[in-house]
């Protein structure tokens, strides 16, 4: 293309009530690290380069007390004991290692694996891709607000299932699944329980050991921590759960994850997760706090709003929600100052509207008019102000042009039109 | 998604907003796309019975901003042409004066439609009523 010409503003912008634009509200897409991690990362770039495996010397020594310090926190934050947390490239390289790792550990025993359909990408395809060597997957439905309904699962297990694989807090709508009742009735029947909690570590309490979890994935980008990190984690009592590794070679993390360690990755993963030991009790309500404000404010002055997902079993920093009549990306362009994401169709390669909204059974029309709101540590109340003053304003105008809309306000049944197909 | 200055100016600044009456037999509009789908164009014009030009145009449009700026410039561009001359609008035309990107190309057959779909409509009502003007004669 010609005249490509970037949506947010290149240069930093005030806005009146004095925010500094462009605002990023999309939390769930990544995070900016919180400065108490870098500061902590840093040193293990230059003087404690080490590499962690090196056994007799110093250097050594000193990268491994720092991965060794970080495993503890991580342990700490989960309920978990430091030798049962893994470290690898990210939640998608978890996710991986879990699916196929157990997979491959248990086929002996089963070859059955249960998912839903709302999972994220990183565990649908690694399960399809088991697929194609012989498992079958049984992919939950959910109901309407997201959640799995337990007797679905119930009824789904058989003497072949090996493997329960349910995240614990979607990446598009912020549902919290059930784990622990998943969890219990996984360990009733003997069958590992994996959850993806990419998006819950750190933002609600998790404690593997009450909530029955086997094995669960970790990222440190999702929690002002740095890109290119996460950890596993993989019990290692009632029951001792064992997974064979994807990436073989030196040996590394008791052999199921060989490759040098990202030190300075590991240290501020440990960081972000000492950080969130003190502070999510008291951030969660913040959160909470604003995302309640940003929804209020919005649904205050805009008739046919529809939050997607549960309201109660929730992220506090998550707000997704349609606004009908309005197309997402145009809604998105409308607002370039502000980083948020949409359901929309138009903002996929795929040109499908969101997958996890058609689950919740959101129309198509819906699922194209949805924006995803993360709220993170860093937004503040002038900016939920800002955005929802910004949003509403350009709903309206966007409304405006619809002709939906002006329909709408006609009487006309817009399900009862019959359309002509492009 | 980066988009042109062009589209951006049209979402900004869309041009031919609002709605005529579609009961008037001057007045063709076509309906084209399905909320499903993410896009839905309105596109009406008003054409002199005598001449057979389009002497207005109004549009609204639900749909991306490509979506936006590919209605509000057919909306330009069917003004003043004759229904003929609006006909042979092509889609491509509008890819290139939007520089639309591939993924966005059904966005101007769209609006394309949007136009064959008004003037059908048109072309409709002007044989409805012919007849009683040949009578008034």
């Amino acid at each position: 293309m010609s005249t490509d010409i970037k949506t947010l503003p290149q240069t930093e912008l005030i806005a009146p009530n004095g925010v500094k634009l462009p605002i990023y509200m999309d939390n769930h897409a990544t995070t900016p690290m919180d400065p108490r991690v870098l500061e902590e990362m840093l040193p293990y770039f230059m003087e404690k380069f080490g590499n962690a495996a090196s056994r007799n010397h110093s250097f050594g020594w000193v990268a491994e007390e720092g991965v060794e310090t970080a495993r503890e926190r991580i342990a700490k934050l989960v309920g978990a004991t430091s030798k049962e947390i893994i470290f690898t490239s990210g939640a998608t390289e978890s996710d991986n290692l879990a699916i196929k790792g157990v997979a491959e550990m248990y086929k002996e025993k089963g070859n059955h694996i249960i998912t839903a359909v709302t999972e994220h990408k990183a565990v649908l395809d690694t399960c399809k891709r088991l697929e194609k060597y012989g498992f079958r997957v049984t992919y939950l439905p959910v109901q309407k607000d997201g959640l799995i309904d337990l007797e679905d699962l119930k009824r789904a297990m058989d003497d072949k299932t090996i493997l329960v694989t349910i995240m614990a807090a979607n990446n598009e709508i912020g549902v919290l699944q059930p784990w622990a009742e998943i969890g219990k009735l996984c360990h009733e029947r003997g069958v590992i329980f994996h959850s993806d909690a990419t998006q819950a570590v750190g933002k609600v309490p998790i404690d593997v050991s009450k909530q029955n979890i086997d094995v669960m994935s970790i990222s440190a980008h999702k929690m002002y921590g740095p890109k290119g990190v996460g950890a596993l984690y993989v019990r290692r009592k009632n029951p001792r759960v064992q997974i064979s590794a994807i990436i073989d070679g030196g040996g590394h993390e008791r052999g199921m994850r060989s490759g040098t360690l990202n030190v300075p990755g590991i240290v501020g993963l440990g960081k972000a997760c000492a950080i969130a030991t003190e502070e999510m009790p008291k951030e969660a309500c913040t959160l909470a706090g604003l995302r309640n404000r940003l929804r209020d404010s919005i649904m205050s002055r805009l008739d046919e709003v529809y939050i997607n997902g549960s309201m109660e079993h929730r992220l506090p920093g998550n707000l997704n929600i349609s606004f009908a009549y309005v197309e997402g990306e145009s809604l998105l362009m409308g607002i370039n100052d502000i980083a948020v994401s949409s359901g929309s169709a138009c903002t996929s390669a795929t040109l499908e509207p969101s997958y996890v909204l058609k689950a919740l059974g959101t129309g198509d029309d819906l699922a194209h008019s949805s924006i995803r709101f993360g709220i993170g540590r860093f937004n503040t109340q002038a900016e939920v102000d800002y955005v929802a003053d910004r949003v509403v304003e350009t709903v309206q105008r966007l409304r405006e042009l619809s002709p939906l809309y002006e329909m709408a306000k006609e009487g006309v049944d817009l399900k009862s039109v019959k359309w002509a197909a492009e | 998604m980066s988009y042109s200055d062009k589209v951006i100016d049209h979402y900004n600044n869309p041009r031919n907003v609002g709605s005529m009456d579609k009961n008037s037999p001057e007045v063709g509009t076509g309906l084209v796309g399905a909320p499903e789908c993410g896009d839905v164009m309105k596109l009406q014009i008003k054409v002199n019975p005598q001449t057979s030009v389009i002497e207005d145009a109004k549009f609204k449009t639900f749909g991306c901003g490509s979506a936006i700026a590919s209605s509000s410039l057919a909306t330009e561009w069917v003004k003043g042409r004759t229904v003929d001359e609006a006909l042979q609008i092509k889609n491509t035309e509008i890819v290139k004066e939007l520089s639309l990107p591939p993924v966005k190309i059904h966005c101007s057959v769209l609006a394309e439609d949007a136009i064959r779909a008004a003037i059908h409509d048109w072309k409709k009502k002007q044989e409805a009523v012919k007849p009683a003007a040949v009578e008034a004669k």
